[in-house]
């Protein structure tokens, strides 16, 4: 049986790792190597890398830190942001990413799933979309979340956005909740759920882990393939072999 | 020993270098056929789609030579498809050294294609590139397409029923999953094929 997986986020800036208080104000938190190894060896299915260097007018953001991460790390990664392009994924994947993942140069431009898929395969091509509910209680997407002064809200409805990147060629999709994230009152399940039954491919929830249960609830109540989240790992309030042993007994199936 | 990597295309060579590197082996990439033909180990790896792969290692003039090899090689993900018989995929001729067809997953309540993500392994007979596996252990998995259980089959997985997970016939061996990000679980698949 198929597990399901457990996925630190981590925020790179610049080739270390970053903890972002506000968008502006990153604490260092240690070399990007160091900390996918203690993720790996805790026991983590999958990381993700969200890289928030900004790009400098016309040039490509170094991520020379790719490969090293591919060179010592042998479960498999996503890498998200900033990528724009057939090239710059190329150059992504080729470092060694397994995954590439596309948020906001997708809404711009959605041809941008189809050259991926067609260029990489599905299986490579993960699609992030940030989801907040509006006050007439639908869900829509927003866009350049990286930076609140930016965020956009977009007359796109999240689901509706959902079945258009399946069918452009999403091989996972990782729906990041904004109205639960970073309060860690557990994920939205109800859009979760409304979302599960539209995604046909890997669905990842995101946004608003804070206890075991979270978890449980998420791949139980709203099927998800898999759990994303970020505070409550590198803070060490949840520790990723004890969570797994939780949701073994909870008869949720994990790799332990 | 001399390893080699068949750049046959496909974003994951880097990686399976890497994690050979991780076991104390440098594997040179390469599609020359006498580099191909002399090593002591040819690993085809791959990821994409069977008909663009074929189409490469035809370009390449590998067809007939990897067909001709007797020393252990082992074909990952697509790289194990392509030495089976036919893909569904693009309705794909392959290699057919292994007897084998590759079919598309079909979908269905609770299985969602790509088949991605860490599944149990079952070995179903002994073979020297198992050893030290134990039931129940777990690989990466990322695919569409799959092999059925055949006599050729080594181990299965689970996903709406068992499909071939490692495959072998004389000194042709394949593995669905990712070895080179299966964690200790493919390391020592890798070693065990490096000794073998």
């Amino acid at each position: 049986m198929l597990s399901r997986r457990i996925i630190p986020c981590l925020d790179v800036r610049d080739g270390q790792v970053v903890k972002g208080v506000r968008f502006r104000d990153h604490v260092v938190m240690g070399e990007i190597v160091d900390l996918a190894l203690r993720y790996r060896d805790e026991g983590a299915d999958e990381l993700v890398f969200y890289d928030i260097t900004a790009s400098p007018e016309g040039r490509s953001v170094d991520r020379t830190w790719v490969e090293r991460v591919a060179r010592v790390i042998d479960i498999p990664f996503c890498v998200a942001g900033g990528i724009r392009s057939v090239d710059e994924a190329r150059a992504v994947l080729h470092a060694g990413a397994d995954k590439i993942s596309v948020n906001s140069p997708a809404l711009e431009r959605p041809e941008l799933i189809d050259e991926l898929a067609g260029a990489f395969g599905v299986q490579c091509v993960v699609v992030g979309i940030d989801s907040l509910r509006d006050a007439d209680g639908q869900w829509r997407v927003r866009q350049y979340t990286g930076d609140p002064d930016k965020t956009q809200a977009l007359a796109r409805g999240t689901l509706d956005w959902m079945v258009e990147v399946q069918r452009r060629g999403a091989g996972e999709i990782v729906l990041n909740c904004m109205g639960s994230d970073g309060v860690r009152q557990g994920y939205d399940l109800e859009q979760l759920r409304a979302a599960r039954a539209v995604c046909h491919v890997p669905l990842i929830a995101s946004g608003g882990a804070g206890a075991p249960e979270h978890f449980r609830d998420a791949f139980q109540d709203a099927d998800v393939d898999g759990a994303l989240a970020a505070s409550v790992f590198h803070s060490g309030a949840i520790a990723i072999p004890e969570l797994k042993r939780y949701l073994a007994r909870e008869d949720v199936a994990v790799r332990l | 020993m001399a390893v080699v990597l068949v750049d046959a295309g496909g974003t994951n060579i880097g990686s399976v270098r890497y994690a050979l590197q991780r076991l104390g082996v440098e594997a040179a990439l390469t599609a020359d056929p006498e580099a191909i033909r002399g090593a002591d180990k040819v690993i085809l790896p791959g990821v994409g789609a069977a008909g663009p792969g074929m189409a490469r290692l035809r370009e390449l003039g590998l067809v007939e030579l990897m067909r001709s090899l007797t020393q252990p090689v082992l074909g990952v993900c697509l790289g194990m498809q392509l030495l089976c018989a036919h893909s569904e995929e693009g309705d794909t001729d392959c290699l057919g050294v292994i007897d084998a067809p590759v079919r598309r997953f079909h979908e269905a309540p609770g299985l969602r294609v790509p088949h991605m993500g860490w599944n149990a392994l079952a070995p179903v007979r002994p073979h020297p590139l198992l050893d030290g596996l134990a039931a129940g252990e777990q690989a990466y998995f990322v695919h569409s397409y799959a092999v059925p259980v055949g006599d050729y089959t080594l181990a299965t997985s689970d996903f709406g029923g068992p499909f071939s997970a490692v495959i072998a016939r004389g000194n042709f061996h394949g593995m669905q999953f990712h070895p080179e990000r299966s964690a200790g679980v493919g390391a020592r698949l890798l070693m065990n094929f490096l000794s073998l």
